[in-house]
């Protein structure tokens, strides 16, 4: 898989990669370091279909969105022998008490019993992460622990 | 009232009437540049009210606008890109020139203003509005589409051009000799490869030497710094715009990016004032009898420009569909063509008729530009009859 990088002067820089159906699909980088979602038109593939703009937070939200969802599909099938156990993903948003506070914060171990094995920052992996870990807004979560204590640990991140 | 009352008075009003054309322009999705232009016209000799009391100031503070456009217009740009779009483009570069500027050379000769008045009339109808077109662009949500980058980058060549253009009108419309016009190019083209090579090896310490964490102080290094950068390039008679543009240049990274908020506002006021000045000087009475061949200037050059962006797209394998986006969109004629009108009316060497000529041209092409780029594609469309994926096959054979 390419990743086409093409200077936009005055602008910034696109990053896009043809995907299996033909479609380009990629990002435009402003200076200013808002991005825009682009998905190419089947029939004019020099043409957007959408070009969706998109802040810092919520680029960051949907990378770790997308490189979540293979590492949960890999800890999912790991844990497919051990009956009860489930793996989660949980995207913080500006809303929730601990953006900008540490894991150790939430005490989700101790209060649900399900545990924080990973979390996706900036579409990167930052596996076993320690009590100190500073949460940020758009990180994702990505939890093991049994159905009840992964919906309680959804409650202490997002209150209702 | 005391004089100075009068003239604050005016120019309270000026600003009051250019803010309510700005919103309008905005609600409109326009560029405010041509409803500047017809509020200078209308307050200007032989408009509806004339307004004696803000010339003299509006003068120097448009001079300070053109300096602040032309600033911006370097900040936009860092040197890497102006390089690498000089090497990938330079040939749709040239066809533009060649294409673009001899209309407005040819008018002007039949209309019998001679060789200075070609060289202006040239520069008015070569440059496409940059303002515009990425503005343009991002509204349409065509950034992401793969004739964008050739657009732009006919854009930046365009800009670099005016780096050679501008100095030669100066020195022409000081009615120097060749010589003297060979010169100021000579002393413009070593002034543009020296900034550009330092800004690409040394362009962190320009920009140190301007930054400075303090909001404030920042503004007024930038200031100094552009003001005196210009009056330098002034005195040695390569355009104070130039100068201004090449220090926009040498400026770069965080430093650019900081300077561009800065002075978005400043630039903002002063080049509004530019646009309605220029509209001031010109008498609207003088536009009626070039309104003919002002038509017939902007239907010849939107077809031009429709050319260069349909080659040029086309010489990056880009579909039928693409090439007449990436031809429309260049359409847009705004504020560069005012400046370089501006410079020709203020030296008085040019016929009367220029300004109104110029006018009347920017007014229509800064508003059928936007409109164009809006509909070309529908229109394309429809004579291919229906939606059909053209451009696959076609791309095969291109």
């Amino acid at each position: 898989m390419d990743v086409e990088e093409t200077p936009l002067p005055g602008i910034g820089i696109r990053k896009e990669i043809t995907v299996a159906t033909g479609r380009r699909v990629g990002v435009v980088i402003h200076r200013d370091g808002r991005s825009e979602l682009i998905v190419s038109r089947l029939d004019d593939p020099d043409a957007s279909l959408v070009s969706v703009p998109l802040t810092v937070e919520e680029a960051a939200g949907l990378g770790s969105l997308l490189g979540g969802a293979q590492l949960v599909a890999q800890l999912t099938a790991e844990h497919r022998d051990i009956p009860g156990v489930r793996t989660e993903q949980a995207l913080i948003e500006p809303t929730s008490p601990f953006s900008g506070r540490t894991l150790g914060d939430t005490q989700l171990r101790t209060r649900t019993g399900a545990s924080i094995v990973a979390i996706l920052r900036s579409g990167e992996v930052l596996p076993s992460p320690t009590p100190d870990f500073g949460i940020r807004t758009g990180d994702v979560l990505v939890i093991v622990g049994t159905a009840d204590g992964l919906a309680a640990a959804a409650e202490i991140l997002h209150p209702r | 009232m005391t004089s100075t009352a009068v003239s604050l008075v005016e120019l309270g009003v000026v600003f009051l009437g250019l803010g309510i054309l700005g919103h309008l322009a905005s609600k409109i999705s326009l560029s405010p540049v041509p409803l500047y232009l017809v509020g200078g016209l209308m307050l200007g000799q032989g408009g509806l009210v004339e307004f004696a009391g803000v010339a003299d100031f509006g003068e120097m503070a448009g001079e300070l606008g053109v300096v602040l456009l032309l600033l911006m217009l370097g900040l936009e740009y860092t040197a890497a890109e102006l390089v690498t779009g000089l090497r990938q483009s330079w040939m749709a570069g040239v066809v533009d020139l060649v294409l673009n500027m001899a209309p407005g050379a040819i008018v002007a000769l039949l209309l019998g203003w001679g060789p200075v008045g070609a060289l202006v009339m040239a520069g008015v109808t070569y440059i496409s509005s940059s303002g515009i077109i990425a503005k343009v662009l991002s509204d349409l949500g065509r950034l992401g589409n793969r004739e964008t980058p050739v657009i732009l980058s006919i854009l930046v060549i365009e800009d670099l051009a005016m780096a050679l253009y501008l100095p030669v009108v100066v020195a022409v419309l000081a009615g120097v000799s060749i010589l003297g016009g060979l010169q100021a190019v000579g002393i413009s083209l070593l002034a543009l490869t020296i900034i550009l090579v330092a800004a690409l090896r040394y362009g962190h310490v320009i920009s140190g030497v301007i930054d400075s964490p303090d909001r404030e102080s920042f503004l007024l290094k930038l200031i100094g710094a552009a003001l005196l950068v210009a009056g330098i390039a002034s005195s040695l008679q390569v355009s104070a715009a130039v100068g201004a543009f090449l220090l926009g240049i040498a400026i770069s990274g965080v430093t650019a990016e900081n300077a561009t908020r800065v002075l978005e506002p400043l630039r903002d006021v002063f080049a509004a004032l530019f646009f309605f000045v220029f509209g001031l000087n010109t008498d609207p009475g003088s536009i009626p009898p070039v309104l003919g061949v002002a038509v017939a200037l902007a239907i010849v050059t939107s077809a031009t420009k429709m050319v260069t962006g349909w080659w040029a797209a086309k010489r990056q394998r880009i579909g039928p569909l693409g090439r007449a986006r990436a031809g429309a969109a260049l359409i847009a004629r705004g504020e560069f063509s005012i400046v370089i009108a501006g410079l020709a009316v203020a030296s008085g060497a040019v016929d009367d008729g220029l300004a109104a000529l110029a006018s009347a041209y920017v007014l229509l092409l800064a508003v059928v530009g936007p409109v164009a780029a809006r509909f070309i594609e529908p229109i394309m469309r429809w004579l291919r009859r229906g939606p059909a994926p053209a451009s696959a096959s076609s791309r095969a054979g291109a």
